[in-house]
């Protein structure tokens, strides 16, 4: 709790405009991360995740972006700084991995050279024998084998979770103090998210490198994360500890989002569970709690919107945006005798 | 590689086989009087027609002339009606002309339509995207037959600026033949300016949304780094099949209307020339000549491909 965060993010708001108007992308988020920690920022598609983890280095600039806020780095502010600082930042200071490994890497290049490409450009008087050296250092540290032979690869030659690690070997080229991972392991299958999840958890644990990892996946959180954030149509929709969301959460989103894990410890259910409805169009928000129209615990005060607090006097870092009482949440998020969200009223029950 | 050679090479020999077929039905086929007839001349006797008919076998039934024509194309005696002239040393004659034609309009399409292309796609949305936009429909748009007289008229005629019309060879005079080009040169090179300048626009435009060009940002190259090596590169592609197709048909036939109004004595004036005449040989070996450039240089393209798209290379190897 004591150290100084590394990055402070407070009412970041991005928008967008569009021919139906302002999409407000991100609406008021703002959380702290510091050195050594992993946050999970966790939603749906459309939940305005990637979005802030683009904004935080300076991707999501354009013509047509409106971004407000304050993104601080080390105590400097981001969001001002110019299109040069920005350029030099990324991959040196704060570096990210995107979700599809398969499109992210060039394919008329081979990795090892889009690797080097990297170093070069923050630091140019290393040259490209020396560059490419430190790249099958790198490719032997996240477990690629043979690397000598496979930075001389082109991407169609890597498999999809070989790729994701060569992602991670130039994201760790130039040695940053912050990762945004974006949904790593979502393109890739069981047994090799496992395998990128442990090598990003050893990394954190070896560098002290602070990681964003961004993802819909409660069981990737669950894995690695050390605090997360749930958002919702853009906003935190409840924040705290990874104990204290997965075993006291607040918002039922968080309950929709952890009753529709599936386990293979129960009996399977007739129907897999999930959240009725779809999230709202960002261009027509519902008044009040955005989540309202697919909350089955809806009541009087919902129209209003809450806003981020902590509801629960003891653990003053654990906040959500939901009016009930904690007594009344405790009571109503006991689905079948464990945590998740009613199917709606008018729905059959199964 | 041998193997796509041989393919290539089989190929090749079936165009040439349909193509030289086409030409020969065509021919006749369309209105025309009987060739003997206008090799005798207007007053000639019966006899003197007869004898022309068998010395050139215009008695035999097509499938055998067609034959004979075709030996005659590959043993190099095709010889035209009147004057009686080999075909091949016209076509070989004609060659300096059309190639430095059409080299020199290919060079400065594809570097113009490539560096138009490229600031559209840059600035798209802008000023500078919409008059570009402007520029190349009006350069698709106006045909050659207009653009020619317009440019002698204005710059040869009138201003006297490039010298009028004529071809003056590359050996003879280095100058001379440099300015006698430039304005054939842009009169061919126009459409594919504006053409290309388009396909390259939309085709940057797709590809900056690419996932890669989003993590080469991410590691933080230059703006303009990423553009040339990620965007530009990945975008030339395309380009280059586009770019064989079109200077294949140029050397092939496209030049014709340019050499005729510059009047430079290429293949294709050679060739225009023999149309007008109903000269079956010289179009015949044209033609021929015409294919062969077509499907050797989109060969090469082939080739270039794998170099531009490993990804081309494993599925040749595979093979």
């Amino acid at each position: 709790m004591s150290a100084a965060p590394l990055l402070s993010v407070r009412d970041l708001r991005v928008g967008f405009a569009t021919e139906g108007g302002l999409l407000q992308a991100v609406d008021g988020v703002g959380f702290d991360l510091k050195p050594g920690e992993v946050l999970a920022i966790v939603g749906e598609s459309g939940s305005g995740k990637s979005v802030t983890a683009q904004t935080l280095i300076g991707l999501t600039r354009s013509k047509n972006s409106r971004i407000e806020g304050s993104v601080k780095l080390d105590g400097e502010e981001l969001l001002e700084a110019s299109d040069a600082t920005m350029r030099r930042l990324r991959g040196e200071r704060i570096a990210m991995i995107f979700q599809d490994p398969m499109t992210s890497f060039n394919p008329v290049y081979r990795i090892g050279s889009q690797i080097v490409e990297a170093i070069r450009a923050h630091k140019g008087d290393v040259d490209k024998a020396q560059a490419r050296r430190q790249v099958v250092e790198l490719f032997d540290s996240v477990g690629i084998p043979d690397a000598e032979r496979r930075v001389d690869d082109y991407p169609h030659e890597f498999s999809g979770g070989m790729r994701q690690r060569a992602m991670i070997a130039m994201a760790l080229a130039l040695e940053p103090e912050v990762l945004i991972a974006d949904e790593p392991t979502t393109a890739l299958d069981v047994t090799i998210q496992a395998q990128i999840l442990r090598l990003l958890e050893d990394l954190n644990r070896q560098h002290g490198l602070a990681t964003i990892l961004i993802t819909h996946d409660l069981g990737v959180v669950a894995e690695v994360a050390d605090r997360v954030l749930v958002m919702y149509a853009g906003r935190i929709v409840e924040e705290g500890t990874l104990d204290e969301i997965f075993y006291d959460p607040q918002h039922p989103y968080t309950w929709g989002l952890m009753g529709s894990l599936t386990r293979l410890d129960r009996p399977r259910p007739h129907r897999l569970p999930q959240i009725a409805g779809s999230p709202p169009s960002l261009l027509d928000l519902p008044e009040g709690c955005p989540f309202r129209p697919r909350c089955p615990h809806e009541f009087s005060k919902c129209p209003q919107e809450p806003g981020l607090e902590a509801r629960l006097s003891e653990v003053p870092d654990h906040r959500d945006r939901c009016w009930l009482t904690p007594e009344q949440k405790r009571e109503k998020r006991q689905v079948e005798g464990q945590i998740g969200l009613e199917a709606p009223q008018e729905a059959p029950r199964v | 590689m041998l193997r796509f050679v041989i393919r290539r090479l089989i190929g090749m020999v079936f165009v040439l086989f349909v193509v030289s077929i086409l030409v020969f039905l065509i021919f006749n086929v369309i209105p025309n009087s009987p060739p003997a007839q206008r090799l005798a001349g207007k007053n000639a006797t019966p006899v003197l027609v007869k004898s022309i008919e068998e010395e050139w076998g215009f008695d035999e039934s097509l499938p055998v002339q067609y034959v004979t024509m075709m030996k005659n194309v590959f043993t190099g005696e095709l010889t035209s009606y009147s004057p009686r002239i080999p075909v091949n040393d016209q076509i070989q004659e004609g060659i300096p002309a059309t190639f430095s034609l059409s080299i020199g309009a290919g060079i400065i399409w594809l570097s113009f339509g490539l560096l138009l292309g490229y600031l559209a796609a840059t600035r798209a949305g802008g000023w500078l995207d919409r008059a570009l936009t402007g520029v190349a429909i009006a350069g698709i748009s106006i045909p050659v037959f207009l653009l020619a007289p317009v440019l002698i008229y204005f710059l040869t005629y009138k201003l006297e600026i490039f010298p009028n019309g004529g071809y003056v060879k590359l050996t003879e005079d280095p100058w001379e033949w440099f300015t006698h080009l430039i304005l054939p040169w842009f009169t061919l090179a126009v459409l594919s300016i504006g053409f290309y300048s388009r396909v390259l626009r939309s085709n940057m435009l797709d590809v900056m949304n690419e996932d890669y060009v989003r993590t080469a940002r991410a590691k933080g190259l230059s703006e303009g780094r990423v553009m040339t090596r990620h965007v530009l590169r990945n975008s030339l592609i395309p380009i280059v099949t586009l770019f064989g197709l079109d200077f294949g048909a140029t050397i092939a036939g496209t030049a014709i209307i340019t050499e005729v109004l510059y009047g430079i004595t290429g293949v294709g004036y050679y060739a225009a020339h023999a149309i007008s005449n109903f000269e079956l040989p010289p179009i015949m070996g044209v033609t021929l000549y015409g294919a062969f450039f077509v499907v050797f240089i989109n060969t090469l393209v082939d080739i270039a491909y794998a170099y531009l798209d490993p990804r081309v290379r494993l599925g040749a190897s595979a093979q």
